[in-house]
């Protein structure tokens, strides 16, 4: 949201993003979003959605199956929970690790093809991946169940060091148990690292070529350039990032189902990018934050909820604006987030961030005009 | 590049340290409050308490879900003493008085499980969390509600089970922080057979199309048993995906393999489609092996009776419960919740109500809403008048045992209702067990 790309702004806004993001028990209390929960998810589908975007808003790939890798990640996770070590550090290397061999093979073929056929072929990879994961799979899945820890799992390193307790262990961080603040926070110094590896990326010269392939591709060809390793290198890092994220999730909540990798949660990825702002460092993370406090808190207002916000109202009135306003929240909420999703790419293209860049430049032109007299005018943008 | 690692170096450290800093004193300011409760969501001295409803409000099962919680906003009232009682009047042994609970007015949230277990988690962790409830309950999935119950585990409050069905949930994946009213496949097995036995005889061929996920593999395994006790044959066992839509694929094998019975271990949607396709194909008209073909749906429910229309007339199956029912506590409960919305209630609804006035129940009885006295009150009591005869608590695997209906679609419905006719009420010690068959182990009170 800088004005000008330089090394220092993008140092300010580093520091910016890391303070905005472990202040966030403090600033999302108004809004009544400031529990662990939500803000692990906030952490955690702000690391996949950047990630996505290191694919869609560099490359211009529209990848509509990352929610595969995201799944992949969650059952590698889980899997070294039961065999190694309630340890989160292993799980979260493997994760990483597995998700990106599983996207070198999928972008290997997919990348074959660019455009619409290239996102019906990851599509299509991940609905594979989703039904292999619920029926085919289930020994290693556990089909619709889900994945799930158990206390006569082995655990091999964790049975060396420590005594078997009363419950199932929990996921720890060295002693540190993963759930609620810690867990958060656990979450949220892997989002910095993440955007800040995504900022890096972004402005090295590896970042210039994968923009260049959103750009032109075909004249990338032409001047006797490969683009296909330049692509492949950035769908296999967004899939780590989703790999990633995917980690976090069994990290902070130590299950893996089917349904993570099912088209949905992939379409999910794409909107919150799309919502955030396309090819933007900070868009993506603004996107996850909105779609996932949507679905968690307007899903759960009820009828009682809304009567005692519109008790102010007259008794006949009271009752049209709840059953008016009921339509939009508690099961409604998919239409509630359609319409500001339609409101968004109708009039704000390029997504949130561009509406917080019109508003600056608006502000801006108005202070122009106030204090400069003798300047030159102002060319368009 | 010298200019960029200056940068990094002075002010990144600066900014970083300094938000760092602002990170780590934030959950000390927090948490003050959690640490300094003796238990998770302590009421304490509030005049309320907060219960948690989680069902599923969109998907495959949103008509159950909408149901159940219908079921649960009436229980609320019952307890804090509005309305006409309902199972207030009817309960044996009954410690509320209908002033709430141990004083305490009691409030709800709502949450939608989306039957899916990551949504449903996430949900209920908000209600933990966020809302503070000191008891969440939902249904209508197994898979849902054992990932449920090991959340309530893991975060030390209690989860009262609505509707389901898997032996897993009270079998192998018995939590001490989960508890189950409704009935399980076992039960269904053991209370089906003798019927089966008497309706298709002893020498029969069993084809069973299963819904792929934990319910529906207990299910199976549950009736097999039961039919090769009864010297069945098992042709053959078929996964099918949940939601599959389309079952032709599934149903047309079964023509050419010499089963005589098909047993659908489906629900819901499933069900309703499944069970249309069959009759659709024509199964029923059939003769196999010199006997008539017959479709077994061992876990019924009115809402699908309803969905799957004609073509329930004379199966077989069982359920928790059913409205017509003619003792009291039934009827007290049909009364009040027809009064309020105008038809009779689903046995999804019945659970989830009974669960309700159960926990509230045994808080009174404790004296203290400390779950580890709230487990201990629940286990191993015994309770009638809810419309299941003399019901018992086990304090082994927290099932309840009761009374089984078998029900058979009904040939002459008197009202779009009146879908199931109960066949017979199998008496609760012909389907008990030893809680040990299935495994599991319920965990420690403390957590």
């Amino acid at each position: 949201m800088m004005s000008k790309i330089t090394p220092q702004n993008d140092n300010v806004m580093m520091g910016l993003f890391a303070l905005a993001i472990l202040t966030m028990p403090i600033w999302l209390m108004p809004i009544g979003a400031s529990y662990p929960d939500l803000m692990q998810k906030f952490a955690i589908f702000g690391i996949f959605a950047i990630g996505f975007n290191i694919l869609f808003g560099l490359t211009g790939y529209l990848s509509f199956g990352h929610a595969a890798f995201l799944g992949v990640g969650s059952y590698t996770a889980v899997w070294s929970f039961k065999l190694l070590s309630m340890n989160v550090v292993p799980a979260v290397i493997f994760a990483v690790l597995v998700a990106g061999a599983f996207s070198f093979l999928i972008g290997f073929i997919s990348l074959r093809r660019s455009g619409i056929y290239f996102s019906i072929l990851t599509l299509a990879f991940a609905q594979m991946s989703y039904n292999l994961a619920y029926s085919v799979l289930t020994p290693i899945t556990n089909g619709e169940t889900g994945l799930q820890l158990a206390k006569s799992d082995p655990r091999i390193v964790d049975a060396m060091f420590v005594e078997v307790g009363a419950g199932i262990p929990s996921t720890n961080f060295f002693g540190i148990a993963m759930s609620g603040y810690s867990g958060f926070y656990f979450c949220a110094v892997l989002l910095i690292i993440g955007f800040y590896l995504s900022l890096r990326i972004t402005r090295s010269p590896f970042g210039m070529m994968l923009k260049a392939i959103k750009s032109n591709q075909n004249r990338m060809s032409y001047t006797g350039l490969n683009t296909r390793p330049y692509a492949l290198t950035a769908f296999v890092i967004s899939g780590m990032y989703a790999g990633l994220a995917g980690s976090l999730l069994a990290v902070t909540d130590p299950l893996a189902g089917a349904e993570r990798m099912q088209w949905t949660a992939s379409g999910e990825v794409v909107l919150m990018t799309i919502l955030g702002g396309v090819g933007t460092l900070l868009g993506p993370m603004l996107g996850a934050v909105i779609i996932k406090y949507f679905e968690n808190i307007f899903s759960a207002f009820n009828e009682s909820t809304l009567n005692n916000i519109f008790a102010f109202l007259p008794d006949g009135l009271q009752d049209v604006v709840v059953s008016v306003v009921g339509l939009f929240v508690g099961e409604g909420w998919h239409l509630t987030l359609g319409l500001l999703f339609m409101v968004i790419v109708i009039y704000l293209p390029g997504g949130l961030v561009e509406g917080a860049q019109r508003i600056r430049a608006y502000v801006l032109k108005k202070r122009e005009k106030k204090s400069a007299t003798s300047h030159q005018p102002q060319i368009a943008e | 590049m010298d200019e960029i690692k200056k940068g990094v170096s002075r002010r990144g450290v600066l900014k970083g340290g300094t938000a760092l800093a602002a990170g780590l004193a934030a959950p000390t300011f927090f948490m003050r409050n959690v640490f300094g409760a003796d238990f998770r969501n302590n009421p304490g001295d509030g005049g309320t308490v907060t219960f948690g409803f989680n069902v599923p409000q969109t998907g495959a099962y949103a008509d159950e879900g909408a149901d159940e919680l219908r079921a649960y906003q009436l229980a609320v009232k019952h307890i804090n003493g509005e309305g006409d009682g309902g199972l207030l009047n009817t309960m044996q042994p009954l410690a509320l008085k209908g002033d709430g609970v141990l004083g305490k007015k009691v409030v709800y949230v709502t949450g939608d499980t989306q039957t899916k277990s990551d949504a449903a988690r996430a949900s209920a962790k908000r209600m933990i969390e966020k809302d503070g409830v000191i008891m969440y309950s939902g249904g209508s999935s197994s898979g849902v509600a054992i990932a449920q119950q090991s959340l309530a585990q893991e975060m030390g409050i209690v989860f009262m089970n609505g509707l389901t069905h898997s032996n897993d949930t009270t079998g192998k994946d018995k939590r001490r922080y989960g508890f189950r009213h409704f009935f399980n496949a076992y039960m269904s097995g053991a209370a089906l057979g003798p019927v089966l036995e008497s309706e298709m005889g002893k020498e029969r061929r069993a084809y069973h199309l299963t819904a792929d996920y934990t319910w529906g593999w207990t299910q199976e395994e549950s009736i097999k048993n039961t039919t090769e006790g009864l010297g069945w044959q098992t042709a053959n066992a078929v996964k099918t995906p949940l939601g599959a839509g389309d079952f032709s694929q599934y149903i047309t094998p079964v023509l050419n393999s010499g089963a005589d019975v098909l047993i659908l271990n489906h629900y819901g949607k499933d069900m309703i489609n499944s069970l249309t396709q069959a009759v659709q194909f024509g199964l029923r008209d059939k003769q196999v092996n010199g006997k008539d073909f017959q479709i077994v749906v061992p876990l019924y429910s009115r809402l699908m009776a309803q969905g799957a229309g004609e073509n329930i007339k004379g199966i077989f199956g069982t359920t928790n419960w059913n409205w017509s029912l003619q003792d009291a506590g039934s009827q007290a409960f049909v009364k009040s919740f027809g009064q309020e919305y105008g038809f009779p209630p689903s046995q999804a609804a019945h659970t989830c109500y009974v669960q309700t006035l159960l926990y509230a129940n045994a808080c009174q009885m404790a004296g203290t809403f400390y779950p580890p006295e709230v487990i201990k009150a629940l286990e191993g009591f015994e309770f009638d008048g809810m419309g299941n005869g003399k019901t018992l608590y086990r304090a082994e695997d927290h099932q309840c045992f009761k009374d089984v209906l078998v029900v058979k679609g009904n040939d002459n419905p008197t009202s779009q209702f009146d879908l199931l006719e109960v066949v017979q009420e199998v008496p609760r010690s012909q389907v008990e067990y030893d809680a040990s068959i299935f495994g599991g182990e319920l965990g420690p009170y403390e957590v």
